[in-house]
């Protein structure tokens, strides 16, 4: 895994030596990690939620715990995962995501549930 | 002239209130962490430029941050908070068996004397420590594998620990408190605990006089008298002059023992404060009146003090860390508001000013008071 965290993320493209995944953040979060746009990450090897989450959390250390809990690795309770106009959330983390995430020609999207406060 | 920093924790974000030694003029920095529940802010005995806080969201769970600048800048640090070993269970609500489980860190502790150490006090109820600046975070796990704490039980607020107290005179004694399971002390550093709760009574436990299961709101001691504690219960303001061996109760005159906050003067050992609040059910003051009370005398006889405060259809709360003081010669007091005001007397609490009126509600107060 290779990522870039200079410059603008929001229309990177992927290279030869594996996909470019584009993922766009909570506003919290991208406040943490300190970007804005979208991040960009190149995935070696098979696109799941798995693999670009630790490709995310190994660019930016600060996110982990923020979206999977440390101790079981499970997705947090209030967000929620969306590509291509699906729910991706509770479809199994090691299972491909869509092409269209894959090759980023779509992005995926860590949401917040609206839950008040 | 001397300085003070004000560390304000609130539901939506931290701010950092300076002042001169006059306590007159306040600048007011803020919102850092705009957005995000700031349980606890403190900076470190040892260098009043390193800071820590905790930070957390019901959507992205914990974080820590740290500053090395006195609030100005901020890094995030180590957010892991393994339980050690197999976490057990603990009672829930119903008294069935629960599982343990990390939620937040209410709590921070620094050192007396090395920047890089602090404690964290955390739900479900632990103790953690960091020797490191934050950087990662070891449980000190004698405390719940003590024996009772499949016993222990979640308060309103959650089953946290929320009080942690470091004896000045012995770095091998730390005394902190849990809602709903009690005070607790350590004489070796924290391997081996002991419950410290002779003396309390709860009427909401089945046996009132248990040794463990009481909701204690917070502790507090005098930095010079270290075995002398007091204690605002869920009901009851107590006192131990043991080390909290035995308690006996001093809340006297007071119109509720109901409340949430306690401190001691910075230079008056038996002179306490409190925040009396009507009752469990009704969390706001008494008649609407917001009234500090103060005793001079280790309790037992307090007076009201009222100037500055609302005295008519004040409904607000004031939380179990959201009181502090400062360490000026004319000591200073400091207490935030769930409606978000913090009010400050710069005279040991004759008279009171808002420094600010319109925050979030304000979870938390600590003083630093700086040369």
């Amino acid at each position: 895994m290779t990522g870039d965290r200079s410059g603008d993320r929001s229309r990177t493209t992927g290279d030869k030596t594996g996909a470019a995944v584009r993922l766009e953040l909570p506003a919290h979060l991208r406040t943490l990690a300190q970007v804005e746009g979208e991040v960009c990450l190149r995935i070696d090897g098979p696109v799941t939620l798995t693999s670009v989450l630790n490709a995310l959390e190994q660019l930016y250390p600060m996110l982990q715990g923020t979206i999977r809990d440390h101790a079981t690795r499970q997705r947090r309770p209030f967000l929620r995962f969306f590509a291509c106009e699906e729910d991706l959330s509770h479809d199994s983390p090691d299972a491909p995501l869509p092409d269209a995430v894959a090759t980023g020609k779509e992005p995926l999207l860590v949401i917040g549930a609206i839950a008040g406060g | 002239m001397s300085e003070v920093r004000v560390l304000v924790g609130t539901r939506k974000g931290a701010f950092i209130l300076s002042s001169d030694g006059r306590r007159e003029k306040w600048d007011v920095s803020g919102p850092h962490f705009a957005g995000w529940e700031m349980y606890h802010l403190k900076g470190s005995p040892a260098d009043p430029n390193r800071i820590y806080a905790s930070q957390s969201s019901g959507w992205f769970g914990q974080l820590i941050q740290r500053s090395d600048d006195g609030g100005k800048t901020w890094n995030p640090v180590g957010n892991k908070f393994p339980y050690e070993g197999v976490p057990g269970t603990h009672q829930w609500y119903d008294g069935t068996p629960h599982p343990w489980e990390f939620k937040r860190v209410w709590h921070l502790e620094p050192s007396l004397t090395d920047p890089d150490t602090v404690y964290a006090g955390i739900e479900d109820a632990a103790l953690f420590r960091s020797s490191d600046g934050g950087a990662s975070w070891q449980e000190i796990s004698g405390l719940r594998g003590h024996g009772s704490g499949p016993r222990w039980q979640p308060g309103a607020g959650g089953m946290c620990l929320h009080s942690i107290l470091l004896d000045p005179g012995d770095p091998q004694r730390i005394f902190i408190a849990i809602s709903a399971a009690g005070a607790f002390r350590t004489d070796d550093g924290g391997a081996t605990w002991k419950p410290i709760n002779q003396g309390l009574r709860s009427q909401y436990i089945p046996d009132p006089a248990a040794e463990v299961g009481h909701c204690v709101h917070h502790i507090a001691m005098h930095p010079s008298r270290p075995s002398v504690l007091f204690m605002q219960k869920h009901w009851d303001v107590m006192r131990s002059d043991n080390a909290g061996e035995s308690w006996h109760e001093i809340s006297g005159n007071l119109p509720t023992d109901f409340g949430f906050a306690i401190d001691v003067h910075a230079h008056e050992p038996d002179t306490l404060y409190v925040v009396p609040i009507k009752s469990d059910s009704e969390h706001f003051p008494p008649e609407g009146k917001l009234r500090v009370y103060r005793s001079r005398s280790g309790g037992n006889e307090w007076e009201p003090l009222t100037k500055g405060l609302p005295q008519s259809n004040c409904y607000v709360n004031v939380l179990r860390d959201a009181m502090a003081v400062d360490q000026l010669d004319q000591c200073g007091v400091y207490f935030g508001t769930t409606g978000g005001q913090v009010y400050a007397s710069a005279n040991a609490g004759d008279s009171w000013t808002p420094i600010v009126h319109d925050l979030p509600a304000v979870l938390s107060v600590e003083v630093q008071t700086l040369p």
